[in-house]
């Protein structure tokens, strides 16, 4: 088993915000493509912010503890800030994960890019952040 | 908490015999096997005693076994010693698709610097069929390496059968009987083997302990150049105390065979019967009846393999996975792929190993705590999500 930070474990153990937004304004759905596991996030957007953030994994521990991490720090985020959150501020908030797992955390954080991709999309709108990225970059980026 | 050890296949625990005959020779038998006085007679003399002790383990002749440092070890001087030493006859290897990494890469290797391999394909219960091995067989064929059991999905392969097949052809056959050895009955003459593996470490043994059976007269080039040890074909001063305690652990396999057989496959029935019946879309891997005793495994569908272990090492059990997330390369099980199961399915991978220290309340155990945790993952998967919204409705 990797040598999990308690962190990591704690947000494994026991998972926040698990589940589906059943009128989600934006979902968005990545594939892991280095193991093939699976990570959709459901968001809610009232004003400009993210008034709630779901997920639901399909792989490791990390996998898990790292969507849990995302979606606890979206909440309460403008979109555009939400957008700023990277793989490796995951990571660190999650006081580190062993290497073979970083690419783990690269799902979280372009899965919650995808669900506001989705809502701005739905919605015709811009989004600072948003159009700086190709779709392209969002799928292939690994560490 | 209880603690529930289900990792046998992995590598089962010492056993209290084992240990005590061995630690003579960590410190007070100190001498060196080779050397040509009292302190190297009485170790030289130990070894001798092992090696009769690991032979009738496997009716094999004394003189036919390589002590090595592992079964790994044992695979890999198979492979390219014999391959090596045949290589004036040709150069193609046969293997089967579900062998250990310690054959498949050596093999590999041995492609690399000249070899042609042909790797022979399992149905989806993991086994080979003895007519396509046969039937690959060339002129230039000098090894087939199929494997007794399956250390993954506990599948019992036809050796016999296919020992009989390619009798005729004079090519040599290796088997890697690591997983089988100790665990069920393994005799080198009615398998038709040319050489064996095997390792202490499967049947109670000290870690670190292996050996190759090789029929006599059969010339094999070792791995490493040094002294004469084992005759030559494993240079290095001998690990006695290691030895010794393989020689007990096979003396003690061959004794009490029967008795572990019928308790094993017991608990072994009794988990596989808890956990069909108690989770839905869960897959039993590997051949449902010609199985090592002691082995069960599954694909427990729509979830990962290092989540529930890691669930189930928080209610103190122990057990192992074949998911592309358990392993340091991040891809599925080589077995479970080649047996036809789906990348996605093999990340649901979970293998049991049972021991003779397991009783029935540790099954019962697992079969209560394996179901909430498989909810409990599945409740965050989007699989099955998906899976359950399009049957639904
Ligand atoms: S999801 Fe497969 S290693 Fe993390």
């Amino acid at each position: 088993m990797p040598v999990y930070s308690e962190k990591v474990m704690e947000y494994f153990m026991n998972p926040r915000n698990v589940g589906e937004i059943k009128d989600a304004d934006g979902i968005g759905e990545v594939g892991n493509p280095v193991c093939g596991d699976m990570m959709t996030f459901y968001i809610k957007v009232k004003g400009n912010r993210l008034e709630d953030v779901k997920f639901q994994t399909f792989g490791c521990g990390a996998a898990i503890a790292v969507s849990s991490m995302v979606s606890e720090m979206a909440i309460g985020k403008t979109l555009e800030e939400a957008l700023t959150i990277t793989p490796s501020m995951v990571a660190q908030e999650l006081e580190g994960l062993p290497k073979n797992k970083f690419h783990c955390s690269n799902l979280g954080a372009q899965a919650l890019r995808k669900a506001i991709r989705d809502y701005a999309n739905k919605k015709g709108i811009k989004i600072k952040g948003l159009e700086e990225k190709g779709e392209e970059d969002e799928e292939g980026e690994e560490s | 908490m209880r603690k529930v050890y289900l990792d046998n296949v992995a590598t089962t625990p010492i056993l209290l015999e084992a240990v005590e005959v061995m630690l003579p020779y960590l410190r007070e038998v100190y001498g060196n096997p080779q050397s040509l006085h009292s302190w190297g007679d009485e170790a030289r003399e130990a070894i001798d005693i092992a090696r009769e002790q690991v032979a009738a383990l496997i009716a094999g002749n004394p003189e036919e076994i390589v002590f090595t440092s592992s079964g790994s070890e044992a695979n890999n001087l198979a492979i390219k010693g014999l391959a090596q030493a045949q290589a004036g006859k040709g150069k193609h290897i046969i293997v089967s698709a579900v062998e250990h990494f310690s054959v498949l890469h050596a093999a590999r290797t041995l492609e690399k610097a000249g070899f042609e391999l042909t790797i022979v394909p399992v149905d989806k219960y993991g086994l080979t069929d003895p007519d396509e091995v046969a039937k690959n067989i060339r002129k230039d064929t000098i090894l087939v390496s199929i494997m007794h059991a399956n250390g993954e999905v506990g599948t019992i392969q036809p050796v016999a059968e296919i020992g009989m097949k390619i009798k005729e052809t004079g090519v040599l056959f290796h088997t890697d009987a690591i997983a089988s050895t100790g665990n069920i009955g393994v005799d080198v003459k009615g398998l038709g083997v040319d050489a064996l593996s095997l390792a202490g470490n499967q049947f109670y043994g000290p870690k670190g302990s292996g050996a190759l059976w090789v029929r006599k007269g059969l010339r094999l080039i070792p791995l490493m150049d040094g002294g004469v040890q084992e005759g030559g074909r494993r240079p290095g001063t001998e690990n006695v105390p290691a030895i010794v305690g393989l020689g007990k652990a096979a003396e003690l396999a061959q004794r009490d065979m029967p008795s572990r057989m019928e308790k094993l496959s017991h608990l072994r029935d009794k988990l596989i019967d808890g956990i069909l019946t108690t989770i839905d879309h869960a897959l039993l891997t590997g051949h449902p009846s010609q199985r090592l005793p002691h082995h069960a495994s599954f694909c427990i569908e729509f979830i990962e393999g290092e989540a529930m272990l890691m669930l189930l090492n928080s209610q103190g059990i122990a057990v192992s996975s074949g998911s592309a997330c358990t392993s340091q390369a991040l891809k599925a099980s080589h077995v479970l792929i080649a047996m036809g199961i789906s990348h996605e399915i093999a990340q649901g991978s979970l293998l049991f190993g049972l021991g003779v220290d397991n009783n029935e309340g540790d099954i019962d155990y697992v079969i209560e705590k394996l179901p909430p945790i498989v909810s409990k993952l599945r409740q965050m998967s989007p699989l099955y999500a998906r899976f359950m919204k399009e049957h639904r409705g």
